[in-house]
């Protein structure tokens, strides 16, 4: 796909990108900045059009966002003027009250941020305000959810922290998710396939299964060999020097 | 440690209350003296204007006279705010609206509500309703500029996050458009109130019988009292600040105060 540049030279982000994700899996999908990662999240979303081609989740046309895909953002798309409470009820107006209540209560305490419900989201840290757009994404029952980097503006002991507890709640839920980052650490750790894409126009260059259990022992010579593949494919090794040969 | 530690916020309260006492007290001994030099017996002395505020208190003008004032401004400067902020989050989030409008607004936007008076006064003639249509008018335009400005800078994360919810039309106006606004509308708010307030005096000046700015006027021409002239000028600052910080006051609440900056 493209999008019109500047001097109306259209810049091509995307090309030729077609992958499959199971229901209930966990993928992750990585590449070099810029190469138009969150732009495929971003069309998948509904919330950029693609210029050429036919974009299909769930066997259905994307023509906008929809409640049963819920996106997650790095920049924190929290509501800033309602509580913790009201923020995870938000997605839930349909629902009858006692409902609403019953799923705030649940989530809230899922992302373990009981006692928290009447804080405001200035009152909390960083990592506290993913997990409440977390658990609002959780509340409202959507099939899939969309990560954009959703940790990456937070200190790398709160970032360990969410992983751990992403994969806890994404085990206990089993919903779809589609993670975009440019971690590899990140990636190895979470998914359970991680799709390597390429400079732009990007593609999906290739495909890892990490075949491991969770918790995953990040020691383990399974997790060590799948991450230096990936670090291979992006054309570096795990030591940051470029590798010749790729 | 624990000495220094408790007493620093004392000490810093002390201060700032002690700094504009000290403050006022240099500058009225200076009029006082200023006065005295210069041998006016026109331009009143500190206690005389104390004593002029007393006069007006006794003759029961004081309270008519605010009253009068505040009655316009709550009126002229309601009806801004009925008409500004719907105004102001249409002009932003329709863009054929803004371009169609925003030209206008910018052009009315310089004129000086007093170039406005004798306009008003053709229009109102000589009752309440011709400073009421002039403070409408000045802090209508600083309302609707703010939300409009609210709507068009709204972190588009939020808004993103409404329609990935399903939200549109209405509700989501209602529930994120209007609340992610509502702090910089506030602070337009906050403007036009201060506006409004300058406004008042300047229309009871020409248009009408009574309030402040009559007084001042009235208290000149009517054997150049200018003891109630300062009295009046003590009066409109008073009342301003009470006003700003009664709005300042508004900026606390929860739904506004993630808008204005980390604690």
């Amino acid at each position: 796909m493209s999008f019109p540049g500047k001097e109306s030279q259209p810049v091509h982000v995307l090309e030729r990108v077609g992958f499959q994700v199971r229901a209930g899996e966990f993928v992750c999908i990585v590449g070099p900045s810029g190469c138009g990662k969150s732009t495929l999240l971003n069309v998948l979303g509904g919330f950029l059009k693609e210029t050429k081609g036919d974009v299909r989740v769930e066997g259905a046309r994307v023509t906008g966002p929809d409640p049963g895909r819920i996106f997650v953002f790095q920049e924190n798309g929290v509501f800033p003027w309602l509580t913790v409470e009201q923020n995870v009820g938000f997605g839930l107006w349909r629902k009858s009250a006692r409902e609403r209540a019953e799923r705030v209560r649940h989530y809230v305490e899922m992302v373990g941020l009981a006692g928290f419900e009447r804080s405001y989201p200035r009152e909390l840290s960083g990592g506290m305000r993913q997990r409440v757009e977390i658990a609002r994404a959780l509340a409202a029952d959507a099939r899939m959810l969309f990560m954009d980097e959703p940790f990456g503006a937070l200190d790398f002991l709160t970032r360990l922290k969410m992983r751990a507890d992403l994969v806890r709640i994404w085990q206990a839920e089993k919903k779809t998710i589609l993670f975009v980052t440019h971690d590899i650490e990140e990636a190895v750790q979470l998914a359970d396939r991680v799709l390597v894409m390429t400079k732009r126009p990007a593609t999906i260059q290739a495909e890892v299964a990490i075949d491991l259990p969770r918790p995953r022992d990040l020691d383990s010579p399974g997790y060590l060999a799948a991450r230096d593949r990936i670090f291979e494919l992006m054309g570096m090794d795990a030591h940051g020097s470029f590798v010749a040969a790729t | 440690m624990t000495a220094i530690a408790t007493s620093r916020p004392v000490g810093r309260t002390t201060l700032a209350l002690a700094l504009p006492l000290l403050t006022a007290a240099v500058l009225i001994a200076g009029w006082h003296a200023a006065v005295v030099a210069s041998g006016s017996d026109l331009f009143p002395k500190p206690y005389e204007v104390v004593n002029g505020i007393v006069e007006l208190a006794e003759r029961g003008l004081l309270v008519k006279y605010v009253v009068a004032s505040l009655f316009r401004v709550t009126w002229g400067f309601s009806l801004a705010v009925l008409v500004g902020v719907p105004l102001g989050l249409v002009l932003g989030w329709f863009r054929p609206a803004y371009l169609a409008l925003n030209p206008l607004i910018q052009v009315l936007r310089p004129i000086s509500p007093i170039a406005w008076i004798p306009v008003a006064i053709l229009w109102f003639g000589i009752e309440d309703t011709a400073p009421i249509f002039l403070i409408f008018l000045a802090s209508v335009f600083p309302i609707t500029v703010s939300a409009m400005a609210a709507v068009q800078n709204m972190q588009q994360v939020y808004l993103r996050a409404a329609k990935n919810f399903g939200l549109t039309g209405l509700p989501l106006f209602a529930r994120v458009i209007l609340p992610a606004a509502l702090p910089q509308i506030l602070t337009g708010i906050r403007i036009a109130l201060g506006v409004a307030w300058l406004v008042v005096v300047a229309a009871e000046m020409i248009a009408v019988q009574s309030g402040l700015g009559y007084l001042i006027n009235d208290a000149r021409n009517a054997g150049k009292r200018y003891d109630l002239v300062v009295a009046g000028m003590v009066l409109i600052g008073l009342v301003g600040l009470v006003l700003d910080l009664l709005v300042r006051r508004l900026e606390r609440f929860d739904s506004v105060r993630w808008g204005y900056g980390q604690r």
